[in-house]
């Protein structure tokens, strides 16, 4: 707990009780957290079962559950890479192992300057367009390997200016 | 409550609505066989799949644990599709279990096997992937093995429904779930209180009690003057070891085994628990009469302690000094009986057999240790332990005589000592004596009936002295988070609080011989609902056989004092008996 600042404590508060009237307000609640900071530490999630009265495990419990809550920091960009069937079949392995490559980190891993996570998701919805990546929200359609090493570098470039 | 009209195997019953196929099939006579289904829903995560029968208006089997009866449902339990499905089910739990049952302390007890058996499962069908494997040896308490784990999820409900606390949860996704603290950390570094109610539900091996067997032989083996305590809950249960029907008092031939097990004194912790209210009623007495912390609670059980100390820590005050029965026992026999009989204290050894897996944590605190470094108590055996061990020496427990305590110096005990055993004991046993200090007589009727039951929060009012006192009573930490934040918020109505940490009292301690119906044939059907009832019942008969039923009224007791501690809360006293509690712990070191 020493870990958290102050600030950050009362702001973990303040969205736990956001959603004080809820039956069942822990997703909400961790799913705030998760776009507010990045990632849910154990001290935060400390505080939020302190807050609502949720055990630690469960907590914990649902956070390892879903892959769209993560322990640890994630990057800037999160690189997500679609595994689901259509994008598979499409060569969906070979575009995320080619982000593994380029960025020397595996799925799930984030990269040492903290720029880059790549992320293996299963079907986002988008088999229209496999292989599909997602970066924060923006989608690529039919990422071939060749096209990988331009998307990193669009973001590079972004960050230099 | 309405009816519904169902059929089983083609045989109309009538059934009350809302039912579970389960619970339903059990009225009528059937078993399905289950694993995740425990005590009347506590536990039902449809997740063994080892229940599905086949019911009219459902697609495909259904997982009888948590699907309800309807009007007109026809359920077929034996129809060749039920009884392969839940075949495949078990051989799928062996395929990921860790088979070497041989030395598996739970073979016996073990409710996969039954499981198994009765399916007709084989153990190796299937044959692939394990699930990694974490193993928790680290608490003198409580070992976790996940490659024994069906994942039942009954030791998860049982944490937060007995306790609201929760340590135990599902973590991960998939083939990696895995029941554990969270961070699947040990025991010991998660806000466990150790009461061991996780070890009495789990239907497998994944949760046991740590065994100190090891300890006790090696301290026999190495000549050591090894004398032996048993809590009075162990006697209203170990015969459950040997097949006894549940509730049958055993005391005298629970010490008779152990006599023939070596040990060169058997003593009852009684004594000890005489001794205890002495101290806890003069502690409580100096407090109203002085201004001292109120509502005092009482500090016999471990596990409510641990509780205590991380979630209230600001709130230590209200605890009772006293250290808990068997580590007074423990003082006074390395100290006092040690010298009366020219032993060295370093030469002997105390072993405490107890119903309580949380005791082997507690011996292990700093506080429970004597100038020169001796111990109060250097091993302890659970009843679970204790019948091993007997079973182990190859003694016929039901044909053993019934012998009595080694009448030497630390031998008396009052029925006020038995009751410790269960819920409300240490209440009665304190009030018998408080009544007698204040007024200087006898209350008549020995029995406060209103601190008796299983309620979760039973509270009476006394006239002492002319003194009205309101005091409660609680079991599992339920019940004590409602009292302490009362107490916490200046609402606390109350001037004696008596917590136990386990649901009932010792006598359904976490180290306890365990209650599974599908083990115990010769029981009544409804037994998981009755069996707290009978253990307590064999304490208060025992209490009623006792010629003294008052702590005070104890002779050797009395002798103790006059020739040793000097008074209750002597300085003497207070040095041997008392203690005090870490409001440091951290929730997760």
């Amino acid at each position: 707990m020493s870990h958290l600042s102050e600030a950050a404590a009362k702001q973990i508060n303040e969205i736990c009780d956001r959603y004080a009237s809820e039956r069942t307000p822990l997703m909400m609640i961790l799913s705030d957290i998760q776009k507010e900071y990045g990632y849910i530490p154990l001290e935060v999630q400390e505080l939020v079962s302190e807050r609502t009265g949720i055990p630690v495990a469960e907590i914990y419990g649902v956070v390892t559950f879903y892959s769209f809550f993560s322990l640890t920091p994630k990057g800037k960009y999160v690189i997500g890479c679609c595994l689901g069937t259509a994008c598979y079949v499409k060569g969906a392995q070979q575009v995320i192992d080619k982000f593994s490559e380029i960025l020397g980190i595996k799925a799930g891993e984030t990269t040492a300057d903290g720029m880059f996570t790549i992320d293996a998701l299963r079907c986002i919805g988008a088999c229209g367009i496999a292989p599909a990546v997602s970066i924060n929200g923006k989608v690529y359609p039919k990422v071939s390997v060749s096209a990988v090493s331009g998307i990193i570098d669009e973001y590079r470039a972004k960050e230099n200016n | 409550m309405s009816k519904v009209n169902i059929k089983i195997e083609g045989i109309p019953f009538q059934v009350d609505a809302g039912l579970t196929i389960l619970e339903a099939a059990k009225q009528c006579g059937f078993e399905i066989p289950s694993l995740c289904a425990f005590n009347h829903g506590e536990c039902s995560q449809a997740s063994c799949r080892v229940c599905l029968v086949e019911a009219t208006g459902a697609r495909g089997l259904v997982a009888s644990c948590v699907y309800p009866v309807a009007e007109g449902m026809e359920i077929t339990i034996s129809s060749p599709k039920a009884v392969a499905a839940r075949r495949v089910s078990v051989e799928l739990l062996l395929s990921n279990h860790n088979r070497n049952c041989q030395e598996c302390e739970k073979n016996g007890k073990c409710e996969l096997l039954h499981v198994a058996k009765i399916t007709g499962a084989k153990e190796d069908r299937y044959v692939g992937a394990q699930t990694p494997v974490s193993i928790d040896r680290l608490t003198p308490t409580i070992t976790r093995d996940t490659s024994k784990c069906v994942l039942c999820g009954r030791c998860v409900a049982r944490c937060k429904n007995a306790h609201g606390i929760g340590v135990l949860g599902f973590e991960n996704r998939g083939f990696k779930t895995i029941v554990a603290p969270a961070e699947n950390r040990s025991f010991i570094n998660s806000p466990c209180i150790m009461c061991g109610q996780c070890i009495n539900v789990c239907p497998t091996g994944a949760l046991m009690e740590a065994s100190e067997i090891d300890k006790v032989d090696a301290a026999m083996a190495a000549g050591k003057y090894v004398v032996v305590q048993t809590a009075p809950a162990v006697r209203a249960a170990l015969g459950e070891e040997f097949g006894m029907k549940i509730g049958t008092p055993v005391t005298g031939k629970m010490v008779a085994a152990l006599r023939r097990l070596g040990f060169k004194k058997v003593f009852d912790t009684n004594f000890a628990a005489d001794l205890t209210i002495m101290e806890e009623a003069t502690e409580l007495l100096n407090r109203i009469k002085n201004g001292g912390t109120l509502p005092m609670i009482t500090s016999c059980s471990p596990g409510w302690v641990n509780y205590a100390e991380y979630y209230y820590p600001d709130q230590l005050d209200h605890l009772s000094s006293c250290k808990s029965p068997h580590e007074m026992f423990g003082a006074i026999l390395k100290t006092y009986y040690a010298q009366k009989i020219g032993v060295d204290p370093k030469d002997m050894f105390v072993v405490s057999i107890m119903p309580c897996s949380c005791k082997k944590y507690e011996k292990n605190r700093p506080e429970m240790e004597e100038e020169g470094g001796i111990r109060d108590v250097d091993a302890v055996l659970t009843t679970r332990e204790l019948g091993r061990v007997i079973r182990r020496a190859g003694i016929m427990f039901d044909r053993l005589p019934d012998e009595d305590f080694d009448n030497d110096l630390v031998h008396d005990y009052t029925g006020a000592g038995v009751i410790f055993g269960v819920t409300g004991g240490v209440m009665e046993a304190a009030l018998r004596t408080a009544y007698f200090v204040l007024t200087g007589k006898e209350r008549e009727g020995v029995v406060f009936h209103e601190v008796r039951g299983f309620d979760n929060i039973r509270e009476a009012e006394f006239e002492l002295a002319g003194q009205k006192i309101k005091v409660a009573v609680t079991s599992g930490m339920k019940g004590a988070k409602v009292l302490l934040d009362q107490i916490r918020e200046g609402t606390s109505p109350y001037t004696f609080i008596e917590v136990m940490g386990c649901p009932g009292g010792c006598i359904n301690g976490g180290g306890q011989p365990y209650v599974r119906e599908v083990f115990l044939p010769n029981e009544d059907a409804n037994i998981y609902d009755t069996y707290m009832q009978k253990r307590a019942n064999a304490l208060y008969s025992e209490d009623e056989r006792q010629v003294w039923r008052q702590s005070h009224n104890n002779p050797q007791l009395q002798a103790l004092y006059k020739e040793f501690l000097g008074e209750p809360n002597s300085h003497k006293a207070h040095e041997l008996l008392h203690t005090h509690y870490n409001k440091n712990r951290k929730k997760f070191d």
